[in-house]
């Protein structure tokens, strides 16, 4: 008899999902049904305080807040990620463009961050530029609002949309849009009745790609924000380090997880319920794009 | 006739260093099904391309009904495609792939479900209206395809090796098929093929064309019975290239000494002066092949020769006969009067090879001074 060994080579995998996927969130699901301790920690004795403590105006305005920026960040990122993605699929040079697409990688996250702070601060590039042109005399505060929050946000996860829509669009037959014209459609009615529903997989994942780790997102809003962009991320960070609140810090946690959850699966689901179903996804679907979120592997 | 006429003027087209037309000119009469045949690269579908208005030419002019339609994109000109891939869009029906140019129009639904299962029918698919085309069979497909570019109504309808993707016999049935549709709709059809047996049992007319030229326009049974040159000579069925040289003539007819032949009659007229080089064609199954001398008649020709290779295809036989002057004739036997007592012709029997002067065409001529036109070329192009 032949030995199935899936189980053994999936071992590896489970070992590493356990230790550090699965057993953090369930550390964090225990805290957020726990007491505080005063100087940070928890007490062993069970209590839905965490919870009770979400209905707080303050943090509804923040998640709010955070909802529309992660809207808007994630509607520009595609918007500029599918004629990119496009225009890589169908230029020449494929490999040279997906590089330069993957060049920011090699810098480290932070530094990108604080080289947006060096084009748009007071002393910024953008500045300098503006004076030397002589529009403007003094200085313009570019950075620390919601908009400078966006703007660096797009350029982060940019390469998130990039890829997936590169990858569906290269997938593409683009007889398909001959045929469409010569069937009497314009140059748009092409591109939206033929190439967009085709495309469809790849526009979930980027979608997905860059709302998930936006929704999430605490080092951009901390460092180019202002008092007034902070999102939930910095919430939390916060109740961790200085409130100390760990109960409430996992309970918004939670409620992160569960509202991505909640998006991710009702974007699934909407696109899967159009009018023209997606037949044959191909490429990165919308399976793979989920499959790291709690609840979101059915998608 | 419902179709369009549609005319094709000094078209030239480059892509890069390589030029894929070089000065095409046609004439497709209303309601024609026209050929473009000719080997890959010949530039017949970039022909189809710039008459559909999906590349733009680097000179020429493409009229349709007289009109200049050159400067149209390809929503805006009475012609539509049915593609080599088929393009249909995977993510939409049967019945949605051939509504498609209704729904951009916005036809009322009521018109729409009446006009596509009236096409549906005409290609009998009315069954598969629901199903994705990834559910059909190739030839299912290429019916849709057809559908779909017949609903509009066009004026031409182009199509691009359509049958290319599919299995032989299919192939068959979808070429009567698409007769039987040319019939019904009476629009102009313009069919690329590099296939001649498809070319020539469809099309009212065939340009053959090779290396961005067409050499020659004409029935099919102008190009297989009268090729204007040795290439389509060579191109549309097989054929027997024999070249000499023109010792005598004597009314309609020239004596040639060809080469590992020896003296060969051939019917023709001024374009083979004597003295001139020329190159003749035979076609194999207007031969006939024997075991015993044929009967002598002035215009026949008879050389004796060695079976070197007999090929059995079941229908017929095609022979390789080696003849004593070095020269190979190759022939084609039906067998239809296999059981009359016909003997056997095997591998190394000598035999005996007969053909009429007035089955042979000279297709290339080089007079001693100065050429003559080829026979049946209508196309300025034509070499």
């Amino acid at each position: 008899m032949k030995r199935n060994y899936g189980r053994l080579y999936a071992a590896p995998q489970a070992l590493w999902l356990t230790v550090f996927f699965a057993a953090p969130l369930a550390i964090i699901v225990a805290y957020s049904f726990l007491k505080r301790d005063l100087y940070g920690g928890v007490l062993p004795q069970p209590s839905l305080g965490a919870y009770k403590a979400l209905a707080n105006p303050t943090l509804l305005t923040v998640t709010w807040r955070t909802l529309w920026v992660s809207v808007a960040a994630t509607f520009f990122t595609i918007l500029i990620a599918l004629p990119c993605g496009y225009s890589i699929a169908r230029s020449g040079n494929q490999a040279m463009r997906l590089f330069l697409v993957i060049v920011p990688f090699w810098t480290n996250f932070l530094i990108r961050i604080y080289a947006w702070i060096a084009i748009l601060g007071n002393e910024g590039f953008l500045n300098d530029l503006l004076r030397l042109i002589g529009l403007e005399a003094d200085s313009t505060q570019f950075l620390y609002n919601q908009g400078a929050v966006v703007l660096v946000l797009v350029y982060m996860y940019l390469p998130y949309a990039i890829l997936p829509l590169f990858s569906t669009i290269d997938k593409f037959d683009f007889t398909l849009l001959e045929a469409a014209r010569d069937l009497g459609a314009s140059r748009m009615q092409a591109i939206r009745k033929v190439l967009m529903p085709n495309i469809r997989g790849g526009m979930v994942t980027a979608v997905l790609f860059t709302f998930i780790p936006i929704f999430g997102a605490y080092a951009v809003p901390l460092l180019v924000g202002g008092k007034d962009s902070y999102m939930l991320g910095n919430v939390i960070a916060d109740q961790v380090t200085k409130t100390r609140n760990w109960p409430l810090a996992s309970s918004i946690s939670m409620g992160v997880t569960v509202l991505t959850g909640i998006a991710a699966i009702l974007f699934a689901l909407t696109s899967r319920r159009s009018k023209h179903p997606v037949v044959e996804e191909s490429g990165i679907g919308p399976v793979s794009a989920t499959a790291g979120i709690p609840g979101g592997g059915q998608a | 006739m419902k179709g369009s006429d549609v005319t094709v003027s000094g078209i030239s087209k480059s892509f890069g260093a390589f030029k894929a037309l070089k000065g095409v000119s046609l004439e497709i009469r209303k309601g024609e099904f026209f050929s473009l045949l000719g080997p890959s690269g010949c530039g017949k579908t970039t022909l189809l391309r710039v008459i559909a208005g999906f590349e733009d030419p680097d000179s020429g002019i493409v009229g349709i009904d007289g009109r200049d339609v050159s400067g149209l994109p390809p929503d805006k000109r009475r012609c539509n495609t049915v593609f080599q891939s088929y393009a249909l869009f995977p993510h939409l029906t049967v019945f949605e792939n051939v509504a498609f140019p209704l729904r951009i129009r916005k036809v009322p639904g009521k018109l729409v479900r009446e006009m596509v299962m009236q096409h549906l029918s005409l290609v009998q698919l009315e069954a598969h209206a629901e199903k994705k085309p990834s559910m059909l069979s190739g030839g299912q497909k290429q019916r849709v395809a057809i559908a779909r570019a017949l609903i509009n109504e066009p004026s031409v309808l182009l199509l691009d090796e359509p049958l290319s993707a599919l299995d032989a016999k299919l192939r068959q049935r979808m070429l009567v098929e698409l007769d039987a549709i040319h019939d019904k709709v009476g629009i102009t059809f313009i069919y690329v093929t590099h296939d001649q047996q498809e070319a020539l049992s469809v099309s009212d007319r065939i340009a053959v064309m090779d290396q961005g030229k067409v050499l020659q326009v004409g029935s099919p049974q102008q190009i297989y019975e009268n090729p204007a040159s040795d290439f389509v000579a060579r191109f549309i069925g097989e054929t027997n290239l024999f070249s000499g040289k023109v010792t005598s003539r004597d009314g309609g007819f020239a004596k040639v000494e060809a080469e590992g032949l020896g003296e060969i009659l051939v019917e023709a007229n001024g374009e083979a002066p004597v003295g001139a080089r020329i190159s003749v064609a035979v076609r194999p199954e207007k031969i006939r092949i024997g075991a015993d001398i044929p009967g002598t008649h002035s215009e026949l020709n008879i050389k004796r020769g060695v079976v070197e290779e007999p090929i059995y295809s079941g229908f017929q036989t095609k022979y390789i006969i080696h003849l004593p002057g070095g020269g190979a004739v190759t022939v084609f036997r039906q067998h239809a009067n296999w059981s009359e007592g016909v003997p056997d012709i095997r591998w190394k029997d000598e035999v005996y090879l007969s053909w009429s002067a007035r089955d042979s065409v000279v297709v290339e001529s080089e007079a001693p001074r100065g050429g003559a036109d080829p026979i049946g070329a209508t196309s300025p192009d034509a070499r």
